[in-house]
């Protein structure tokens, strides 16, 4: 906590123009949120851990995960995880151009991995396999489906963010944006990860 | 005249506990209301060790450091004491660790599952929207929203929901616990001394709720018990399954009722009705099988518990 | 589909008399204060200074007012219920059916829990946080003000219900099966849904907005553990919400599947576990009664270190104390329901936990006890609200410990019993915290003091009103009363039951002299007038502004060298130091982006819950882009500059300040 106070006396002592560093503020509750986020994310994992034995006689994880489909959509978001990393680096170097590349590639990974997961969904309900199946398919498609909500939103988002910095370059304000999406992409990855041992790996088995 | 109200509720309860207060859960009947009964106490009587001068100690000091007494030691600095601090810890430690062994102790000897001393009579009971069904699988007889027993034998209750959850509660016998749809929970329970004792749900469960009560009647002795039941079973009426679905829909203030007889197993029926969903079972077959395993199954919820 | 989805004139209860009056009363008001509001011209400053505006002064000031509106709501629905319990006996049915009672108590419930009790805590919060530690403004204004409108639109959704449609039948804790959709079919629980999940929302966004405020702004020189102790303890009330309230978002949105799109979370068939949901309710709902709680002892706190003219005592006590709390909050969801058949092992352990909480409790306790003892009391209304909490609260911390023996909550739970010990810390604690902190801070969010007279009015009508009405539900408990009953037949239970309903009376009576205090004060401005900034010689920042304190809070960011920095600062004379020139200030520029994601969201709600599936997405969409709008803007702030400052500064100055003493 130390920091925090030297932090803060240091600031004061500029005070004639900032009265503090908002753009820290922004990541630092930008992080509080992710970890609220990361809550709703352990709730309906606690959900599925309970209610994934029951199937009502239906299918269970074995019958409808096809690992080599989801293997392929978990690498396109982990790749799109190190293309934003590319991106931040561009963005931290004021190298316009080469920022929104970045971001249009990530954008594409992201909406390949989306694509992917509402081919899967559409695939499981055509096939009678809709979440009013079971507690199972129930549980199994608000997690998978909330995190693909998330990324939706990350998409929306980051199509803002190319707009942004196509219009208005690379001021503070825009990098700490960006800083903000690339903490949230991040974490979506990591959440994903656990979706893809816990539901997917563990389901399989 | 705050201190005179407080004088008053104190009177007032401790009249209450003296007049035993009828029908109450302070008016016990049975040997696990009796226990629950002293187990109140001597935790009340434990606590008010701390919350007697708590109070007496607020209204004095806020008495004694009051702005116009001001030949009173006045130490606006002062803020801490080691010795103070100490003793403010330790006491309600002390008292939370009392207290702590007794609930660790009472709540495994009043284990609502653990079976009391003697041989038990069992009894079915299920919630339903808003009435409570009884099921005699001894005597294969079943009532509505009446339930006989004889005094001083123990009974076991395995108890279900058809539908929403209620909490199946006799406050004169003891502990309640909740009825829960496509799951058995258990009771045992015991009455000391023959009579009529007030039944209900304890737990809200829709419209009809206020309704979903019933006599317990503790019979004198077992001869006046398997008189009881030899009248239920001179009835006509059979609940099979159909009657069962019909008994089912919603009514509120039901009659008391008898079945002479009763479907068999119509109790693992209503239980399995929702089984079906939770182990993964795919037919009919591995139904059967798991009937038999209910008890282990379903009846506790811990694990769900555990998982937090 | 219908254009309006599930929403026809049938959905209006015209045959319900209670209802028709209570709208009628209401539109007539409504009218009565458009009128006015138009009459004297004051549409533009309601817009400009307070709807939009992100002054976290403000913004508590309607927080407050929404809370006192609410708990007027939530006053009526109890009046409502303790009447029909006493007509109701013998086997009378009373005035009030079933379909309508127990609309009644789930709205009591829910509104004195998450629209009386968190707005008057959220409110308390955001006047006073960001002042005491010095800070201009919370680290997010316009979050902050969206939080507002957020939580007002839940207010707002529950009201409507009662024009269209109904409200929830199943409780404030919509236990499933029953708050399913074969069970409720109905609107009820879909009012409950949104309205809750909309102001959880916004609850959240607060926790994360303070959090960071407290973590990023602190005042130079003040460390965390020089911070003041209701900062303290709203803090630990802050990381709770953000650990807790995600829990209920993601409980509401299963139950939300489940009724929406036939998903079996906690469905009775579809191998659906409704214990999931009671575990996941109250893993949120216990931390929720302690997030009311801790702030309201932060309250008594500060009231009693300045109204006995001493140190806290025993200050870092008093902050493990509150984290002790806060930890333990999480680790015993359990208790309430040890009824449902958990192993022996499972219950003791949650049992004893439970017990542990009373702990840092008493230690608590203890503290404002050697806080009064070597000071010099003076006995206003905020101490009055404080002594009477020190007294009840105790009684209801010990039912409470009761309650957490399983043996002795297997008779005990879901009694009157239960229902008397958590308003006996409900009231006794939070509501008693928030109406000491309301009469201790009035004077600095509006400038002049409340009356003391009324106040004391107040207080001993609400407690003597509190023991008449709460004492006997004790003793119906033990008389095995069970909750939520709609009528009665057992003679012995209706002299309690009378008592009671004349105990609400009394209480009712205090809310009433609290609302001629307000109007008794108000007219008396004048001679109540704050002008020294610091009415009770106190200790701590937010005494060392005016009252009301400008825009930005202070001209000179103090410098803090002690837990009570303005008495500090008083002792070494530098309260007031004049300045040839002040540097310019920075300040967020008002928004009306808040209000409009409220008003958009709300329409989403509405529109979801009667199916109407167009509208929702015309709300849905709309709310985004309001949002997206607004993060997109870099339009956002402002500087005072130095001229004006000084000339504030001045005219503050010599309206009085000068007066105040070491």
């Amino acid at each position: 906590m130390s920091t925090l106070s030297v932090n803060v006396e240091a600031i004061s002592t500029h005070q004639a123009h900032e009265h503090h560093d908002t753009s820290g503020d922004t990541v630092f509750g930008f992080w509080l949120y992710l970890m609220t986020d990361c809550l709703l994310f352990a709730s309906f994992f606690a959900t599925y851990a309970v209610l994934f034995m029951n199937t009502a006689g239906g299918v269970s994880g074995k019958d409808i995960f096809e690992l080599d489909f989801v293997a392929i959509e978990t690498a396109a978001l982990l790749v799109s995880s190190i293309t934003f990393g590319f991106a931040m680096i561009a963005a931290h170097s004021h190298k316009k151009a080469l920022t929104l590349v970045f971001l249009a590639i990530t954008f594409c990974l992201g909406a390949v991995f989306i694509g992917m997961e509402i081919y899967e969904f559409q695939h499981l309900i055509a096939h009678g396999n809709g979440p009013q199946q079971s507690a199972f398919l129930s549980s199994f498609f608000a997690l998978v489906g909330l995190h693909g909500l998330h990324v939706t939103a990350g998409l929306i988002w980051m199509t803002i963010m190319m707009i942004e910095v196509a219009r208005r370059g690379l001021g503070k304000a825009t990098v700490t944006r960006l800083s903000c999406l690339s903490l949230f992409w991040h974490f979506l990855d990591i959440v994903w990860i656990c979706v893809f041992t816990v539901v997917y790996l563990m389901g399989a088995m | 005249m705050l201190i005179r109200n407080l004088c008053n509720i104190a009177l007032a309860s401790i009249v209450l506990i003296l007049s035993g207060c009828e029908g109450g859960v302070l008016d016990p009947k049975g040997q696990v209301g009796i226990d629950e009964k002293n187990l109140i106490i001597i935790a009340t009587v434990l606590m008010l060790l701390v919350v007697i001068p708590v109070i007496v100690m607020t209204l004095y000091f806020s008495w004694k450091y009051k702005d116009t007494r001001t030949h009173e030691v006045y130490a606006p600095k002062w803020a801490h004491s080691n010795k103070i601090e100490a003793v403010v810890w330790a006491v309600p430690i002390i008292i939370v660790i009392i207290l702590g062994v007794i609930t660790w102790e009472s709540t495994h000897r009043l284990d609502p599952y653990k079976p009391l001393d003697g041989k038990h009579i069992t009894i079915e009971v299920v919630s339903l929207n808003w009435k409570w069904l009884f099921i005699y699988p001894e005597q294969g007889i079943a009532t509505v929203n009446e339930l006989v027993f004889p005094a001083n034998v123990p009974v076991e209750y395995k108890i279900t929901s058809e539908s929403t959850m209620n909490s199946f509660f006799i406050p004169q016998l003891g502990s309640q616990i909740y009825s829960m749809a496509g799951m058995e929970t258990k009771l045992h329970l015991i009455a000391n001394e023959p009579g009529t004792f007030k039944g209900f749900s304890a737990n809200y469960s829709g419209a009809g709720f206020s309704g979903m009560k019933f006599n317990a009647i503790a019979t004198p002795t077992q001869a006046d018990f398997d008189k009881w039941v030899s009248d239920v079973k001179a009835q006509k009426s059979t609940l099979t399954k159909a009657e069962y679905y019909e008994l089912a829909k919603a009514s509120e203030n039901n009659p008391v009722s008898y079945y002479g007889d009763v479907e068999e197993d119509l109790f693992h029926t209503i239980i399995m009705k929702y089984m079906a969903g939770m182990s993964g079972m795919k037919d009919m077959a591995s139904m059967k099988k798991m009937e038999h395993k209910i008890d282990k199954n379903t009846v506790q919820p811990s694990h769900i518990q555990g998982e937090e | 589909m219908p254009f309006l989805g599930n929403l026809t004139l049938d959905a209006i209860p015209f045959h319900e008399p209670i209802i028709m009056v209570t709208m009628a009363v209401i539109v007539f008001v409504g009218l009565v204060l458009f009128a006015l509001i138009t009459k004297y011209k004051k549409w533009g400053i309601l817009w400009r200074e307070w709807i939009t505006s992100v002054d976290h002064k403000r913004l508590g000031v309607m927080y407050i007012l929404l809370a006192l509106i609410m708990l007027f709501r939530g006053f009526s629905d109890a009046i409502m219920m303790r009447s029909q319990l006493a007509l109701a006996t013998s086997g009378a049915a009373g005035y009030l059916p079933p379909e309508h009672y127990d609309q009644i108590f789930t709205a009591h419930g829910v509104i004195m829990i998450i629209f009386m009790a968190m707005p008057f805590m959220v409110g308390l919060m955001n006047i006073v946080l960001p002042l005491q530690i010095g800070a201009r403004d919370v680290a997010f204004p316009f979050l902050n003000n969206l939080s507002f409108w957020l939580t007002a639109s839940g207010a707002i959704l529950i009201n409507l219900s009662l024009v269209f449609g109904e409200f929830a039948k199943t409780g404030w804790v919509a236990y499933p099966p029953l708050s399913e959709l074969s069970f409720s079919p109905g609107v009820g629980v879909d009012y409950y849904i949104w309205a809750l999940q909309i102001s959880g929302l916004g609850t959240l966004l607060t926790a994360v907005n303070f959090l960071v405020t407290v973590f990023k702004m602190r005042a130079p020189g003040m460390t965390l553990m020089k911070m003041p102790i209701f900062t303290w303890t709203c803090t630990w009330a802050n990381i709770l919400i953000a650990a807790s309230f995600p829990i209920l978002t993601a409980v509401l949105a299963m139950l939300t599947l489940d009724r929406y799109m036939d998903f079996h979370f906690f469905t009775n068939d579809g191998g659906g576990n409704a214990m999931m949901y009671i575990n996941l309710f109250w893993a949120w709902g216990h931390p929720e009664v302690y997030i009311l709680v801790l702030p309201a002892f932060g309250v008594f706190s500060e009231v009693i270190s300045t109204f006995t003219s001493k140190r806290l005592f025993g200050y870092k006590s008093m902050i493990y104390a509150s984290g002790a709390i806060s930890i333990l909050g999480f680790i015993v969801w359990l208790h309430h329901f040890f009824t449902m058949g958990s192993s022996a092992n499972v219950n003791a352990f949650f049992g004893v936990m439970t017990m542990v909480i009373a702990v840092p409790t008493g230690v608590k306790l203890f503290n404002w006890l050697f806080t009064i003892y070597r000071g010099r009391l003076r006995t206003t209304v905020p101490v009055l609200w404080t002594l009477g909490f020190m007294v009840t609260f105790t009684v209801g911390g010990m039912t409470g410990v009761l309650l957490a023996i399983p043996g002795a909550d297997y008779v005990l739970h879901n009694s009157l019993f239960l229902i008397a010990h958590f308003h006996n810390t409900i009231i006794g604690g939070a509501v008693f915290g928030y109406l000491a902190g309301f009469a201790f801070w009035f004077p600095k969010a509006m400038g002049f003091k409340l009356n003391e007279y009324w106040g004391k009015v107040s207080f001993w009508c609400w407690i003597v009103g509190f023991f008449v009405a709460f004492m006997p539900l004790y003793v119906l408990g033990f008389l095995g009363m069970t909750r939520r009953l709609n009528h009665t037949n057992n003679p012995d239970w209706n002299i309690w039951l009378y008592i009671a309903a004349v105990g609400a009376v009394i209480i009712m009576f205090g809310i009433i002299a609290q609302v001629i205090q307000l109007y008794v004060s108000f007219r008396d401005r004048e001679a109540l007038d704050d002008k020294t900034g610091d009415p009770w010689n106190g200790h701590t920042l937010e005494w060392a502004t005016s009252s009301p304190p400008q825009a930005y809070n202070f001209a000179v960011i103090p410098h803090v060298d002690d837990i009570d920095a303005w008495t500090d600062m008083k002792e070494k004379g530098q309260y007031y130091q004049s300045k040839a020139s002040y540097s310019p200030i920075h300040m967020p520029k008002n928004t009306s982006a808040g209000v409009f994601m409220g008003a958009t969201l709300s329409v989403f709600c509405f529109a979801m819950i009667w199916h109407i599936w167009w509208l929702a997405i015309v709300g849905l969409v709309g709310a985004i882009g309001v949002f997206i709008k607004r993060c997109y803007s870099n339009d956002v702030d402002y500087y005072v500059q130095p001229e004006e400052i000084a000339k504030t500064e001045e005219a503050y100055n010599l309206s009085g300040r000068e007066g105040v003493k070491a």
